[in-house]
């Protein structure tokens, strides 16, 4: 307990309070507009689905296409959890991301045996075959969608999930069980050799992923009252990837960092989704050709804000000291 | 008996589906044997062919050959463009960095098109009249546009075999595919020999735009994503590098999709293509005619 | 009883016999040399100790189980770690950390403990952390803990790997050419270290070497190989005069003085 309570660590939480009690503030006296708080829900959603990918796809170095499939299946899951079953918000949010979960573990265990483009297209593959099972489930509306889901989303929601999102990933990353996750990325072979069993920690990485997704997706669900198959395509995952490459395949605080820049400069581009979408084609290649690494690379932003993300090279015994 | 003539049926139309699936196939095949990308955009390239073709015919008056060699010519200069600019500065780079930038690629190609020609679908111009031929007691129809088909896929493929058996860039091709630094070695140009896969797989998908523009009328900008998905999937199911498996690979996924659309439900027609990918993918990754390699450590 | 027996074991590829009947038996506290010709099958034997390759014939039996089947992870556990002929270190990665994830077996709090940072978490990382650096030390480089492995220079990434390979805290150690591009001083300082660790973290060590000088001055017992059989083996002098030795390696650079 002592560890937690570091001086870093009561700035940070200082900082997050303050953060969540100014937008607060503003949303509750009307100076933030339902457009902006449509944003940050969408900002807060993008953190969420970023760092969960990136944990994925930078971190554990498996390559895939599918994120918003687990997306689909948590807003699916915790829809039904609300409107058809009354269950209270929280617990459908679980309900939502232990399915996505579940889903993550019964896919990642035959396909990561794949490696690279072709993980990449199983899952691909995965999400597309999720979201025509979900167009022909009758009891989830089909093609036509889900209705009548109450918006119980709010900021205090999304800030809470997003950070706890961060925070789970981050802390599981800077552990023993991260560093063996990072092995994989690196060298199968020599993390084999090293004992690491890397099937179990490609799954771990793919469950835990999954299950952050679908988090992000019950919140999806309960911010837009109803919910679509076409919702969670491919062009979904993609927008999630660009999201990871562009804040640095490996870089925690990259990802969030650009999950924000992103929501805001869609904000802007709100009215022009072709000149949106070429933008994103751009910068996917020039990112790729110029600095495939992304903007922070695999590097942690590091100020008093986020100095808990110490360098790459005292990882795992960061956060405590 | 008469269910039999329905199965026929279909399979004259699966068929038709095959062979464009079967052209665009080849293309992802023979980019993947040589340089180990997934060529995202190769189903975008078809979209351009289709899209060369519609405007060839209306407002250069061509006629079906003319629109035909006109697709084909750009989407050679297009295919070969990709490569030299996006894909060539990643050749070193990681499986993922290049697999990155050719889903960049191909939106890239998507939008710019539905910016330029907007989002909504077009209606093919009719180059041919539409004649029915009977068969089996008029039981079973088989179209002029699917003998079209047919012809000219047959036609391709067999000239496309002819290049890569029996000219000099065609052995490039097999020796960069086969081993890139012996081949290197041995003198071979590796730039102009990737230049020249990019340009007949790019051909072919030019061709198949074409072809299927006048089978089902309609093109938009967005129609190459789920063929081209599919036609990777057929790549695989023959066995990625293979230019007989493509082929037969593409064919049955066109059968198998008919199918579905037939007996089962049409809705479920694309997660079936990707079902199957799962299937291969588990059950033997080398799909038909492919070979494994481990790893040497 | 023998720590390891390899018992009539092949290794086919395709048409291509690369180990063939090979018979080995090594006791605890050992430095065996397997040495021969570029080729022979050394560094296929290698593969198959440590599950990357499973046998095509025969069987393996460690500490009294048998390996066969195992994937290299659960071998691994069960105490045999190498290192490799070309350096596979996790290179863009720091050299503690090089250390620290061939700890991970050892580690002893579980997935939820690391997520919630309660229970034996940071006392374990701690603990984690203070071995690792001890071993980095005995191969000098604690001083480089916080460099990125593939900066380091050819000898000190080999001996990373080395260091990596001893933190899975294994009974058995396999080294494929350590001294490979060595200069003879950091050779020789290796071949006491070799020895040293030996006998520090009473291991069993098999060692593939090219340098014939390195194998005959530190190895007690040798195993010769060529085109993947043993033609020769016992202690060094009796392998160095061994007529079918000398044939083998006639041709190559004969560098034992
Ligand atoms: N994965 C593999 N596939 C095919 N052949 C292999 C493989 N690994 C090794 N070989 C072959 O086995 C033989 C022995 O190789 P190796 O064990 O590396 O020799 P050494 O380490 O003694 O130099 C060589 O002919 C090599 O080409
Ligand atoms: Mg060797």
């Amino acid at each position: 307990m002592k560890r937690l309570l570091t001086r870093q660590n009561m700035i940070i939480a200082a900082v997050l309070l303050a953060v969540y009690l100014i937008v607060q503030t503003l949303l509750s006296v009307g100076i933030i507009s339902a457009f902006y708080e449509t944003n940050l829900v969408l900002g807060g959603i993008g953190v969420i689905m970023a760092v969960s990918l990136n944990l994925i796809t930078g971190f554990a170095g498996q390559f895939t296409l599918g994120h918003a499939g687990f997306m689909a299946i948590g807003a699916y899951f915790s829809a039904v959890m609300t409107v058809k079953w009354g269950m209270p918000f929280v617990l459908a949010l679980l309900g939502g991301s232990c399915l996505a979960a579940v889903m993550g573990f019964l896919i990642g265990l035959p396909t990561l045996r794949l490696k690279g483009d072709y993980l990449a297209i199983a899952t691909l593959g995965m999400g597309e075959v999720i979201r025509v099972v979900l167009l022909n489930t009758k009891y989830v509306g089909g093609a036509a969608g889900l209705f009548g889901i109450p918006r119980l989303t709010n900021w205090t929601w999304i800030f809470v999930s997003a950070v706890v999102t961060v925070l789970c990933i981050r802390n599981l990353l800077w552990s023993s069980y991260g560093r063996a996750c990072i092995s994989v990325r690196e060298d199968e072979v020599a993390a084999e050799i090293m004992g690491v069993d890397i099937t179990r920690y490609k799954v771990l990485a793919f469950v835990v992923g999954a299950f952050f997704a679908g988090l992000g997706g019950g919140l999806y669900a309960h911010y837009y009252y109803f919910l679509q198959p076409g919702g969670f395509g491919f062009m979904k995952s993609i927008e999630y990837l660009v999201m990871v490459v562009l804040g640095g395949m490996g870089s925690m605080t990259g990802s969030v960092m650009a999950a924000l820049a992103l929501t805001v400069i869609n904000i802007f581009l709100q009215s022009y989704a072709a000149i949106r979408m070429i933008l994103y084609a751009l910068l996917l290649i020039v990112i790729m050709i110029f600095r495939p690494e992304g903007l922070m690379g695999s590097k942690e932003f590091s100020s008093a804000m986020f100095s808990r993300f110490e360098r790459r090279g005292d990882r795992g015994s960061a956060g405590g000291q | 008996m008469e269910q039999f003539y329905v199965f026929l049926q279909q399979m004259v139309n699966g068929l038709s589906l095959g062979s464009i699936y079967a052209l665009i196939a080849l293309g992802y095949t023979m980019v993947y044997g040589i340089i180990k990308l997934i060529n995202f955009a190769h189903g975008d390239i078809y979209m351009v062919g289709a899209f060369v073709g519609y405007f060839a015919v209306n407002y250069l008056h061509l006629g079906f050959l003319g629109a035909l060699g006109v697709a084909m010519a750009v989407c050679v200069v297009l295919g070969i463009l990709i490569e030299r600019i996006a894909y060539k500065p990643l050749r070193n780079a990681t499986r993922i960095a290049a697999l990155i930038t050719a889903i960049g690629v191909s939106f890239l190609l998507e939008y710019t098109t539905v910016f330029a020609l907007g989002a909504q679908s077009r209606a093919f111009p009719e180059v041919l009249s539409n004649v029915r031929i009977g068969l089996f007691g008029n039981k079973v129809f088989v179209t002029n546009k699917e003998l079209l088909i047919y012809g000219v896929t047959l036609v391709l493929m067999i000239l496309l075999q002819f290049i890569v058996k029996k000219t000099k860039t065609g052995k490039a091709m097999r020796a960069v595919a086969f081993d890139r630094e012996a081949a290197m070695l041995m003198g071979v140009n590796i730039d102009n020999t990737i230049s020249a896969t990019f340009a007949l797989g790019s051909a072919l998908a030019g061709a198949a735009g074409v072809l299927v523009g006048i089978y089902y009328s309609a093109i938009s900008p967005l129609m190459g994503v789920n063929p081209g998905l599919k036609a990777f999937v057929a790549a695989v199911l023959g066995g990625i590098g293979s230019i007989p498996g493509a082929a037969l690979g593409g064919v049955v996924m066109g059968v198998i999709e008919t199918m579905v659309i037939a007996y089962g439900q049409s809705t479920y027609r694309d997660a079936v293509a990707f079902a199957i990918l799962i299937i291969i993918l588990i059950i033997k990754p080398s799909g038909i005619f492919g070979s494994n390699a481990r790893e040497k450590v | 009883m023998a720590l390891l027996e390899v018992n009539n074991v092949s290794k086919v590829f395709g048409g291509l016999s690369a180990v063939t009947n090979l018979k080995m038996k090594l006791g605890a506290g050992e430095l065996v040399g397997l040495i021969g010709p570029n080729g022979a099958g050394k560094t296929t034997v290698f593969n198959l100790l440590t599950g990357v390759y499973q046998t095509t014939a025969g069987d393996i039996v460690f500490d009294g189980k048998n390996i066969a089947g195992k994937k290299p992870s659960a071998i691994n556990q069960m105490g045999i770690a190498r290192t490799f002929q070309n350096i596979r270190l996790f290179s863009d990665l720091s050299v503690l950390d090089n250390v620290r994830i061939a700890y991970h077996s050892h580690v002893a709090y579980k997935l939820p403990s690391a997520i919630f940072r309660f229970g034996s978490f940071y006392a374990e990382e701690e603990k984690m952390k203070a071995r690792a650096i001890e071993l980095l030390k005995i191969f000098h480089l604690d001083g480089k803990k916080d460099e990125i492995a593939k900066n380091l220079p050819y000898g000190e990434q080999r001996r990373l790997e080395i260091a990596r390979a001893l933190a899975t805290e294994p009974k058995f150690l396999l080294l494929d050419e350590p001294a490979a591009g060595m200069n003879p001083q950091e050779t020789a300082e290796l071949m006491n270290l070799i020895r040293w660790i030996r006998d520090h973290f009473e291991l069993t060590i098999l060692l593939i070497e090219h340098d014939m000088s390195l194998v005959m001055g530190c190895c007690e017992r040798i195993y010769v190989l060529e085109y993947g059989r043993v033609i020769a083996h016992g202690d060094p002098e009796t392998v160095k005069h061994n007529p079918k030795v000398i044939e083998a390696y006639l041709g190559e650079e004969v560098t034992y003085a």
